[in-house]
């Protein structure tokens, strides 16, 4: 429709182009290597700023003497045991979150159907929650619990939405009221239980890097050395799984198969993130969008686990050194960025007559 | 390659949408499929498609039954474009179009000169390569169209099925999609079926004509023997006058309807009374015995 408008410009295009095996092939992909570069750089500036800067500050090299081995009292404990392990698991829970949101926005064709907004980071709270209060869980009993809830409630809502195919519209409406009811039931125990026991559970539910040690590094890699392979397999098919059903059965994709390991795979990032860093606010659903945005759908998974990574580190900076002596968990921040880009994507989403 | 269905009866649930339908596509040939809204006609080429399991009969492409066949062979032969595809927001044209490449990839396979020149080819032959970097989303309902047709061509089959390919397109562009299938057919000998709605670029652009009523097949042939008064009466309940069609000679249909006939001015003065709008079917009666003298 924008062609109408600008006749001149696509006269002066045809010209330029008119003579070159497709155009402007070049010049895009130097453009992607750029952006993908930019984001790149960003994850390792942002790591470098958490390694050295904050409440304690490392030089340069008394961080290369200390990850050889060199024992400098105080810095070394704070860089191997806290730092090193915080931004791994930044990166590697920004990664997971942004690649399982951009999983079902891509699949389901709509930003509103992340993990976080359909109520499975719901369910990994409610679970983590009771486990807390009833159990007193921690560590890795802890983080069983929370993928437990999480591939419960994606079951419940998959079953409960599927009639027929899955709908895109009734399977985010299905989460949504999952979530709801979840929510209630995270305030029913808060309420139900001990005051410190409470302040506990609502740290984990901040969501924040906070409880980094090398243990969840291990789980976590662990996990995601089996879910970024099939990440990258699955991949394949979304290509044609985002063009539509029948789009996507014309050019061979098995629709039901490949929907039903994407969502299984989407589940299990949501979850194991979920389950070493609690429900960090957003992630999953800022970062799809904004990769998409930025680099205009070219994969899609990559981008947005690139996009999250960034979020998150520059999220847990951000809480560690915004107000002085005052240290916010990641969560709080995403939370406070993930409201109003809420509101604005609800607000053009349909105006641009994209994102259903 | 020869695509054809035997006692073909397609249902959604319980509801059979197409009957014990036993058809073939001549192969090199361009089919259109017509009839009146929900006879089953994009429910066939779904079912020719194998995007739809048969409640019972077989799809056979080329002698095999299509689903035996995996899902990746029938779509390096046979190419799909369904009637409401979704571009995922902000995609380039080129990206679009290189979708069309999917069955031809695989894990030891990827993108190589192979994809990149069946993409330039596509882009060409529709006439969009100059808007190969452009965004879909900012394009034109007919640019968008060619690029979509373009994605199926990039596939490189030797059949291609269509559902409605025009819908949604003012009438240049759909006369710009129809000849752009019609050139394919030709230079290719690609096997074309198209579901269309319009009865007259039915029968301009079909060699083959199949017209649907009730999930069944009422007439196939050439539209000059398919597209007769009658038929049209039969599938679409619509009174019509048949004539040639001035630019093609193809058959093209008048419809009739009860108001507007110009020519007959005691056709139009009794359309004035008010007893013939309590009793249409008086009037049409009238103006088909006028016709007749």
């Amino acid at each position: 429709m924008s062609l109408g408008t600008r006749p001149a410009a696509n006269a002066a295009e045809r010209a330029d182009n008119g003579a070159m095996v497709l155009p402007g092939r070049s010049h895009l992909r130097a453009q992607r290597a750029v952006k993908i570069g930019s984001l790149a750089f960003l994850i390792l500036a942002l790591s470098a700023a958490t390694l050295l800067l904050g409440r304690y500050t490392v030089t340069i090299p008394d961080f290369f003497h200390i990850v050889a081995g060199a024992d400098i009292p105080g810095a070394s404990f704070i860089v191997m045991e806290n730092r090193i392990p915080r931004v791994l698991i930044g990166i590697l829970v920004g990664g997971a979150f942004g690649a399982a949101g951009a999983v079902f926005q891509t699949m389901l064709r709509n930003p509103l159907a992340s993990p976080d907004i359909i109520g499975i980071s719901y369910g990994a709270s409610a679970s983590a929650v009771f486990a807390i209060a009833f159990l007193g869980a921690s560590g890795l009993a802890l983080s069983g619990f929370a993928m437990a809830g999480a591939l419960a409630v994606a079951l419940a809502i998959y079953v409960i939405s599927r009639r027929g195919s899955v709908a895109g519209y009734r399977l985010i409406l299905v989460g949504i009221g999952f979530s709801a009811v979840l929510q209630a039931v995270v305030s029913f125990l808060l309420t139900r239980t001990d005051i410190n026991v409470a302040t506990d559970a609502l740290a984990w539910l901040n969501g924040s890097l906070n409880s980094s040690n090398w243990d969840r590094v291990t789980v976590l890699s662990m996990a995601l050395a089996v879910l970024a392979p099939a990440v990258v397999v699955l991949s394949r098919p979304l290509r044609g799984l985002e063009l539509g059903d029948d789009a996507a059965a014309g050019l061979g994709v098995n629709v039901e198969r490949s929907r039903l390991a994407l969502i299984v795979t989407g589940v299990l990032l949501a979850a194991v993130a979920t389950a070493a860093a609690g429900p960090v606010a957003f992630i999953a659903f800022l970062s799809g969008p904004i990769a998409r945005r930025l680099l205009g759908g070219y994969r899609p998974l990559g981008t947005a686990a690139l996009v999250g990574m960034v979020i998150v580190l520059a999220g847990d900076f951000a809480g560690a050194n915004l107000i002085p002596g005052v240290s916010l968990p990641v969560g709080v921040i995403t939370g406070v960025l993930g409201a109003p880009f809420l509101l604005w994507l609800l607000a053009t989403a349909n105006r641009s007559g994209q994102g259903g | 390659m020869r695509l054809n269905a035997q006692n073909l009866t397609l249902a959604y649930d319980k509801r059979r949408v197409v009957e014990d339908l036993t058809v073939e596509l001549p192969a090199g040939k361009v089919t259109v499929i017509v009839g009146a809204n929900a006879c089953g006609k994009s429910t066939l080429l779904r079912g020719l498609a194998r995007l739809l399991k048969p409640a019972a009969g077989t799809v056979l492409l080329d002698g095999k039954d299509i689903h035996s066949l995996s899902t990746r062979a029938v779509a390096k032969t046979l190419g799909l474009l369904p009637q409401t595809p979704v571009a995922p927001d902000g995609i380039a044209v080129a990206d679009l179009v290189g979708r069309g490449r999917y069955p031809h990839q695989g894990w030891f396979r990827q993108w190589n000169t192979d994809d990149d020149a069946a993409v330039a080819s596509a882009l060409r032959l529709t006439d969009t390569l100059e808007l190969s970097d452009r965004n879909v989303d900012e394009l034109s309902g007919g640019q968008r169209q060619r690029v979509w047709i373009a994605m199926a061509l990039a596939q490189q089959t030797d059949i291609l099925l269509l559902d409605e390919p025009t819908t949604f397109l003012d009438v240049t562009h759909q006369i710009e999609v129809l000849d752009l299938i019609t050139d394919l057919n030709r230079r290719a000998g690609t096997t074309v079926a198209i579901v269309l709605h319009d009865l007259n670029l039915a029968a301009r652009y079909a060699d083959h004509l199949i017209a649907m009523k009730d999930g069944r097949i009422v007439a196939e042939g050439a539209p000059l023997d398919v597209v007769t008064e009658k038929t049209v009466a039969d599938v679409f309940g619509l009174e019509s006058r048949v004539i040639p069609d001035p630019v093609a000679g193809t058959p093209m249909v008048v419809p009739v309807g009860r108001h507007h006939s110009a020519r007959r001015p005691e056709a139009s003065t009794t359309a004035k009374t008010p007893g013939f709008l309590a009793n249409p079917q008086d009037g049409l009666s009238a103006l088909s015995m006028e016709a007749a003298s």
